[in-house]
């Protein structure tokens, strides 16, 4: 299957180790990959700012990019949730890496072995937003050697919500904290999540804790052997 | 005041524009009649149990058995003059005075008394719920709510199963104004500390008799 | 004050949680009571005139106030024509949102809030932080000493929440039995029967619409509901989401005025005040549907930390961020819209699904579009960086300007990620980088389809 890869701004920029995870865990399960190079933001940054116009052109000029491809697949459920909410889903085309997996490609075990505890941050945009249901909780099951423990109060919000984060700085963190109190609680070695946004948020404040927890993308546990 | 009247509906007809779509209300919750006939005994059942979850008392009695029981509960409450509706069946509590809404009490007279009897128009088994409607043995609405005891005779019979039966069966009540009243257990606040408080202004107490025919 | 606004938010929501999960048919209804809102809302010039025209023909008067201002002057002038120098007054948002206490006092009439929390805050000189339990941000010792000083002055109440409670209803049974004018906002209004409802928990709802001889109603125009059955959808809705109760102690549903039972005189004012300002925006009108069950306040989690106050409006919370902009105007309340994260918790518990997400995103953009100068530094940087994005050529540069702490995308981040802890590391090479950098695939590489 011929999959085009929407890497997303802050995975390209931020995140590459995604991108690269989840490159080869495609092509692991047979996949050839594309990428088109003249992509770059969904707008969601923009929209969510209240600069909607500028935020809906981009969702635009993401369409035109993508108009050739078969399917599109992409490490971010909160730039898919964007995407379909402002009619830029490319009648279907367009999914979220865990919808692709479980999906599209039928598959729970993608062949990843991680010997670590791990516990899942489910993000408010996959979640709510998009409706991601449990396609990671499932996924990661199927991970030789992976010890999923829970999160409390999982659903909570961890505070970065975007432009929010910024704007409100002392109620994110106050959120934040709370966040961090249950990964910590948690007695995970790693946090994970299908958005990186959040796990900007949470990262920061571990290595800020030196808490000797650090956080991964789903894909990269996934592509992990 | 119809200046004002005229101006707030200009403003709406021009919020809403010239061809507002008026959308259909699609009803895919359990309606009337979902939940099977009223002769049904379950609903007192359920009934029973959700009424005492609020904290009131609820006894279930035959109507032989009913005088009885009044009695008994006023002897525990130390009611010995309540009041009755005008309009109430010739119920008799030994031991007890029972004072009838006719001419009607003022509501400081309300305030002496001890506690007042009264029947229903129907209740909700689900919900636990008393539904007064104003005439009959229900009475008019000061009567139910200053004296700080109350005692209710539920009829099996009149037990629904769910909200939207009551609903359905209060529709005449409602087209001819009759005042309704929905009690759920006695009053309570949780407005401390969110300690549910029983009793503030309502009847702090609440026996309720649920009488099979 | 944080720690019981916290308290409360997640006591009140695992209840609501709860009750709800007993109900098999909770989506369904939400689903009936969104559309009746919305179609209450869609035809509500005619529903208001049928509800005219039902309260009239069973004996009441109804009033329409354009505005705070207009309202005030009708319920003053009621009060007045009685001679009255005290109201009692059951708990109503509405009559919180125009400052009808302070307006009646200038006419030297005393209203007297009858609610527990609306007592306590009004001997407290307080305003309310939760739509619902409007004193929870004050524990018991709190309202103790605040008793002792006011209403049971020289009593030692003792710290039992009961005997509290009972100080509060000594002082009121007094009121409730002698003052002949009340006054009371309304939770529904059937058009087609005429019929008033308050929900409640205390009694003193049913103390101020049934004992005083004239009771004046302050409803806002949006409260009107189409049908009589639509109250069994709601009836379910509102009690398991406020208070996470099965049904609440008492619901009154009166009609006009009934001889010989309740007020002789009754009195319903349909309030616009910005109202009809809501209704005008397509997509903010959602906002009107609102039941004031304040289950969004309860899964907030900003709400939860910050408390009532910090909204500065009768309206806090969720509902709160996204109806006082509209009903006072996007310039009295511009920030509001940013409150939140749009974690969407709201949304998920919203008794009417009012997707309040969406409505903020709306309202943000109107505030961009409306009021804010194209000049800000934000605004240019929003520019700058939006510039970057419509090209690949531009991005890629800025990519690389990045990673040298430079370049547009770092000034637009810069004065937030600054007051927090620092920009984040930029890694040596990004995806794309590595993308052009792997070997090329061999022909017809990857398995077959």
């Amino acid at each position: 299957m011929r999959v085009a890869l929407f890497i997303t701004c802050f995975n390209d920029t931020l995140f590459p180790q995604t991108g690269r995870a989840v490159v080869t865990l495609l092509e692991r399960l047979g996949c050839e990959v594309d990428f088109p190079e003249a992509q770059t933001c969904c707008g969601q940054m923009h929209t969510n700012t209240g600069y909607r116009e500028r935020g809906l052109a981009l969702a635009r000029r993401f369409e035109q990019v993508f108009a050739d491809a078969e399917v599109v697949v992409s490490p971010s459920a909160s730039c898919v949730a964007y995407l379909r909410e402002n009619g830029a889903g490319l009648d279907g085309r367009l999914t979220e890496l865990t919808e692709f997996l479980v999906d599209r490609l039928g598959v729970e075990d993608v062949g990843a072995t991680f010997p670590h505890k791990v516990t899942l941050h489910p993000t408010c945009h996959s979640v709510r937003l998009m409706g991601i249901g449990d396609r990671p909780q499932r996924l990661l099951k199927q991970v030789r050697g992976i010890d999923l423990v829970e999160l409390n109060d999982a659903a909570v919000c961890c505070g970065f919500g975007g432009t929010f984060a910024v704007k409100n700085a002392d109620t994110s963190m106050a959120m934040l904290s709370d966040k961090l109190r249950d990964v910590l609680n948690s007695g995970a070695e790693v946090c994970t999540a299908a958005d990186n946004s959040c796990l900007l948020h949470i990262g920061g404040a571990l290595r800020h804790q030196r808490a000797g927890v650090r956080v991964m993308h789903v894909a990269e546990i996934l592509a992990a052997t | 005041m119809s200046g004002g009247r005229e101006a707030v509906l200009a403003r709406v007809r021009a919020a809403l524009g010239p061809a507002a779509e008026v959308p259909p209300v699609p009803r895919a919750y359990r309606e009337a009649g979902a939940l099977g006939a009223r002769s049904d005994s379950a609903p007192a059942d359920l009934f029973c149990e959700r009424v005492a979850d609020y904290r009131a008392t609820v006894s279930r009695v035959s109507a032989e058995e009913l005088p009885g029981a009044l009695r008994a509960a006023c002897e525990q409450r130390e009611a010995q003059r309540v009041a009755v509706p005008a309009q109430a069946p010739p119920w008799t509590v030994d031991g007890v005075e029972l004072v009838r809404d006719d001419p009607p009490l003022s509501p400081r007279q309300l305030d002496e008394l001890d506690g007042v009897l009264s029947g229903c128009a129907l209740a909700i088994a689900e919900t636990g719920t008393i539904v007064l409607d104003g005439v009959g043995a229900c009475g008019r609405r000061a009567l139910t709510l200053v004296p700080d005891y109350h005692l209710c005779v539920v009829r099996s019979v009149d037990i629904v199963p769910s909200v939207p039966d009551c609903v359905a069966a209060l529709a005449q009540v409602a087209a001819e104004g009759r005042p309704i009243t929905f009690i759920s257990g006695p009053s309570a606040t949780v407005d401390i500390e969110l300690v549910r408080v029983e009793g503030v202004h309502g009847p702090r107490t609440l026996d309720v008799f649920v009488v099979d025919s | 004050m944080r720690r019981n606004v916290g308290k409360a938010t997640d006591t009140i929501r695992a209840r609501r949680a709860a009750r709800v999960a007993e109900v098999p048919d909770w989506e369904a209804l939400r689903d009936a009571g969104a559309a009746i809102k919305a179609r209450a809302m869609a035809s509500l010039p005619e529903q208001l005139e049928r509800l005219e025209a039902a309260v009239t023909r069973a004996g009441g008067q109804v009033h329409w106030a354009r505005d705070a201002d207009e309202c005030n002057a009708i319920v003053g002038a009621i009060a007045g024509e009685h001679g009255a120098r005290e109201v009692i007054k059951v708990k109503s948002l509405a009559t919180d949102e125009i400052g009808l206490n302070d307006a009646l006092a200038a006419q030297g009439v005393e209203a007297i809030e009858t609610d527990l929390a609306e007592l306590i805050n009004q001997l407290g000189h307080d305003t309310s932080s939760h739509i619902l339990v409007p004193a929870i941000h004050r524990n018991r010792a709190e309202i103790k000493l605040l008793f002792e000083h006011t209403i049971a002055r020289g009593q030692d109440l003792g710290w039992e929440i009961t005997a509290i409670a009972e100080a509060a209803r000594r002082h009121l049974r007094e009121k409730f039995l002698s003052v002949p004018v009340a006054t009371s906002g309304a939770n529904f209004a059937v058009a087609e029967t005429g019929t008033i409802g308050v929900v409640e928990s205390e009694g003193n709802g049913r103390m101020c619409l049934t004992l005083p001889r004239v009771l004046i109603t302050v409803m806002g125009i949006e409260k009107v509901l189409p049908e009589w059955r639509d109250l069994e959808v709601f009836l379910q809705l509102l009690p398991r989401s406020a208070t996470g109760e099965r049904m609440n102690p008492y619901t009154s549903l009166w009609t006009g005025v009934r001889a010989g039972d309740g007020p002789q005189e009754f009195h319903l004012v349909l309030l616009d005040n910005g109202r009809t300002d809501v209704l005008a925006d397509e997509v903010g009108r959602q906002a009107l549907h609102c039941i004031r069950c304040s289950a969004c306040l309860n899964s907030c989690p900003v709400y939860s930390r910050v408390g009532g106050h910090a909204y500065e409006s009768v309206y806090p919370g969720p509902i709160g961020a996204i109806l006082t902009p509209q009903l006072r105007g996007l310039e009295h309340a511009p920030t509001l819209p940013w409150a939140s994260s749009l974690c969407g918790a709201c949304y998920e518990v919203c008794p009417v699904k009012i997707d309040i997400p969406s409505v903020l995103l709306h309202l943000r953009a109107r505030v961009v579009r409306e009021y804010k100068s194209r000049r800000s530094p934000e605004a240019l940087a929003m520019e700058a960086v939006g510039r970057v994005f419509g090209s690949q050529r531009r991005y890629e540069q800025a990519q690389k300007l990045a990673r040298l702490g430079r370049g547009p995308i770092v000034t637009a981040a810069l004065p937030g990620w600054s007051a927090m802890r620092g920009l984040p590391e930029v890694p040596e090479q990004t995806f794309r980088e590595w993308w052009r950098s792997r070997p090329p695939r061999a022909a017809g590489g990857g398995a077959a389809q």
